[in-house]
């Protein structure tokens, strides 16, 4: 309430207070930012700039729906008086009221484009913003809009052109923050648009010519010259020389100039695939760089990147990252790795190997459905069971820790466990076991600390489809399986009980079927 | 658009906070908060832009920071900023505070944060960037000041 009478006293230096309180304390939910509505009303006709601008500036930040409603028709009345200070605030709040209400745009539409002719950059720059919001939200405004190239095509030519301005000079560059502005609205007004385009070819290709890259500020121009490049529709050359350009910013030592250039690469790696691809070497790199905002970047292009005819050695390199890369990467990463191996296997094996070294090194990051996805999969390839049993098992034999791969170790061995007994593979050096060491490890497994409960259910199915498979041992296994008969988990518990009676009735052949059977349901 | 400025020290402590997006004051101190721990983990030679947690925005939104001595300036913007154009703001604004204070400490923000926000208003207006000739904000800032020296004068 002090905030609300300070507003509302005469003298400037209160005012000033008040409104900063009425910004940072109120916000348009509360009632109170009604109760300054008129103040600021009034303060809007004020002789005294200032005071204009502080009214301005709070109505900017947090004018509410109504707010803007109401003082919309003053805001369109300093859009176009005479002083430049005035105007440029006046054209950041159109675009505040703009958000807010969205049908008053049509208001400010004429003042927009009468502003693009101003001199002082500022009031350009406030001009420019307000055209692009309002090209943003009405696609009819946008054609009405697009006449305006000629203009701005005129305004970037004397910006890049001219010589020294002390005014607006930034490290050697004509103020950059114009020209960016500039940039970002030709780019939604060329958009889909081959007239429009054609109007700012010769433009763009000057910009990235003439554009000093050695510093930041013309590092910014470029790359969003390249940005707008690359969104319209520009002719071939142009395409070239923008995808050139952020070619050389990967190779620049300084890390955020190769951070934007990949996320720019990642927005074309869509459309222009094959230009990207050539700078596949670099991004690899940059998975090895400290940096963790760089590693995300290259990450998601490499990805994208992935294609049949490089897949073996793009694989290498991911596998390679995922082992030593930050935690928070670690479940993109699996996952990105498994849908590359989907989509492009070279063959069968490669891809059950893959997806074995990932769930070793990061088994605990991978999503839920890889287990059944991978269990699909070795159902498929019947060739390949000797093999896939024979890793599995070794890899069980090492560690239990992963939940996944036990779980889909447990599976494989009561589904192919007399391929392993047998001794025998062709694809890989087979283990010699006893049924007694398989036995061992499944129990092992059920009765590990580490293990979840849908992994304990996935050990004790294994074991009892064992009991088909295996001739000597069956009273051993009816023992393991009998302590669970009065396990606190339920979902073991109803494992076991239908299969135990089945179990203690017969033993010949048609319960195999059965057994088979209900593998499918697992 | 421009989600939150936000200046802090070594230590974490706030010494400015402007947001232009409305946050609950428990929200607003939890993204102080995250901030600080996602910034402060960072090398001095890496990249300045952050793709920070989730707490504003959803994922739309980055973190672009600049570190001066004892101070961290962090600027939290959105997909329509241009990510060079926001680190050369920050230095626009830094150097306007040098300008205006003469050799800008972290004692000044302390003392005079008034001041200092009506030099952020004149930069950065609703989110949006208002003016980024440092000659032009100086200006303006310093012709309000005389007038709020003459108010005051006159009252005496």
């Amino acid at each position: 309430m002090e905030c609300v009478r300070m507003i509302a006293s005469p003298r400037y230096s209160e005012k000033r207070v008040g409104y900063l309180g009425a910004m940072m304390l109120l916000d348009e939910k509360q009632d109170a930012s009604l109760l300054i509505t008129n103040s600021i009303k009034n303060d809007l006709s004020n002789s005294n700039q200032y005071i204009q601008s502080l009214a301005l500036c709070t109505l900017a930040c947090m004018g509410s729906a109504e707010m803007c409603r109401d003082l919309a028709p003053e805001i369109d009345r300093l859009l176009r008086a005479s002083n430049s200070y005035i105007k440029k605030k006046a054209a950041l709040c159109a675009v505040h009221i703009v958000r807010k209400v969205h049908d008053l745009g049509e208001l400010f539409t004429k003042a927009a484009r009468s502003l693009l002719t101003e001199k002082n950059h500022g009031v350009v720059h406030g001009a420019v913003v307000l055209i692009t919001e309002l090209c943003e939200r009405n696609s009819e405004t946008l054609e009405r809009f697009r006449k305006t190239v000629p203009d701005l095509v005129q305004i970037m030519k004397g910006l890049v052109i001219s010589g020294y301005s002390p005014d607006h000079d930034v490290a050697g560059i004509s103020d950059p923050f114009l020209q960016v502005r500039i940039l970002r609205l030709l780019r939604i007004l060329g958009r889909n648009n081959e007239a429009a385009s054609d109007a700012m070819n010769d433009l763009l290709a000057q910009v990235a010519t003439n554009t000093d890259s050695t510093k930041t500020v013309g590092n910014a121009v470029l790359y969003e010259t390249v940005l707008t490049v690359l969104d319209i529709k520009s002719e071939s050359g142009l395409r070239v020389l923008a995808v050139n350009i952020l070619g050389r910013f990967l190779l620049n030592n300084d890390r955020n100039i190769r951070y934007i250039a990949m996320t720019s690469l990642q927005k074309i790696v869509g459309t222009d695939h094959n230009a990207v691809q050539r700078h596949r070497g670099t991004i690899v790199d940059c998975l090895k760089d400290q940096d963790a905002s760089v590693k995300r970047r290259a990450l998601e292009l490499s990805l994208a990147l992935v294609s049949a005819s490089n897949i073996r050695s793009m694989m290498k390199e991911l596998l390679s990252f995922l082992s030593s890369c930050p935690p928070e990467l670690r479940s993109q990463t699996a996952s990105g790795i498994f849908n590359a191996a989907e989509r492009y296997a070279p063959s069968q094996r490669w891809h059950i190997d893959t997806i074995l070294h990932v769930l070793t090194t990061a088994g605990g990051d991978v999503r839920d459905e890889t287990v059944p996805n991978l269990i699909q999969l070795i159902t498929n390839t019947s060739e390949l069971h000797c093999y896939t049993v024979h890793k599995l098992y070794r890899a069980l034999l090492s560690d239990i820790s992963q939940q996944p791969l036990v779980q889909v170790a447990c599976w494989c061995i009561g589904e192919y466990g007399d391929l392993l007994l047998t001794g025998e593979c062709q694809e890989t050096e087979p283990v010699q076991v006893t049924e007694d060491y398989v036995l061992d490890v499944l129990e092992t497994v059920l009765q590990s600390h580490m293990s979840s409960p849908s992994t304990r259910g996935f050990a004790l199915t294994a074991t009892m489809k064992l009991s088909t498979r295996i001739t000597e041992n069956v009273d051993r296994i009816r023992s393991i399986v009998s302590i669970y008969g009065s396990c606190i988990d339920v979902e073991l518990q109803q494992r076991r009980s239908p299969l135990w009676r089945i179990y203690c009735f017969s033993l010949d052949f048609k319960l195999k079927l059965i057994l088979d059977q209900s593998n499918k349901l697992t | 658009m421009i989600k939150a400025i936000l200046i802090f020290n070594n230590h974490g402590k706030p010494r400015l906070i402007r947001f232009y997006q409305y946050f609950a004051e428990d929200m607003q101190q939890q993204i102080i908060r995250e901030t600080f721990h996602l910034v402060s983990k960072r090398d001095d030679n890496v990249c300045n832009f952050l793709e920070g947690g989730s707490l504003i925005g959803g994922s739309d939104y980055k973190l672009i920071y600049r570190h001066y001595a004892t101070l961290y300036f962090v600027f939290c913007v959105d997909s329509s900023e241009s990510e060079l154009g926001i680190l050369d703001l920050i230095q626009v604004f830094v150097e306007t505070l040098d300008k205006c204070f003469e050799n800008v400490c972290e004692l000044d923000l302390i003392f005079h944060m008034d001041k200092v926000h009506y030099i952020l208003q004149e930069v950065v207006m609703g989110g949006m960037v208002l003016e980024t000739n440092m000659n032009e904000i100086v200006a303006q800032v310093e012709v309000q000041n005389r007038m709020e020296k003459s108010e005051l004068c006159n009252q005496n």
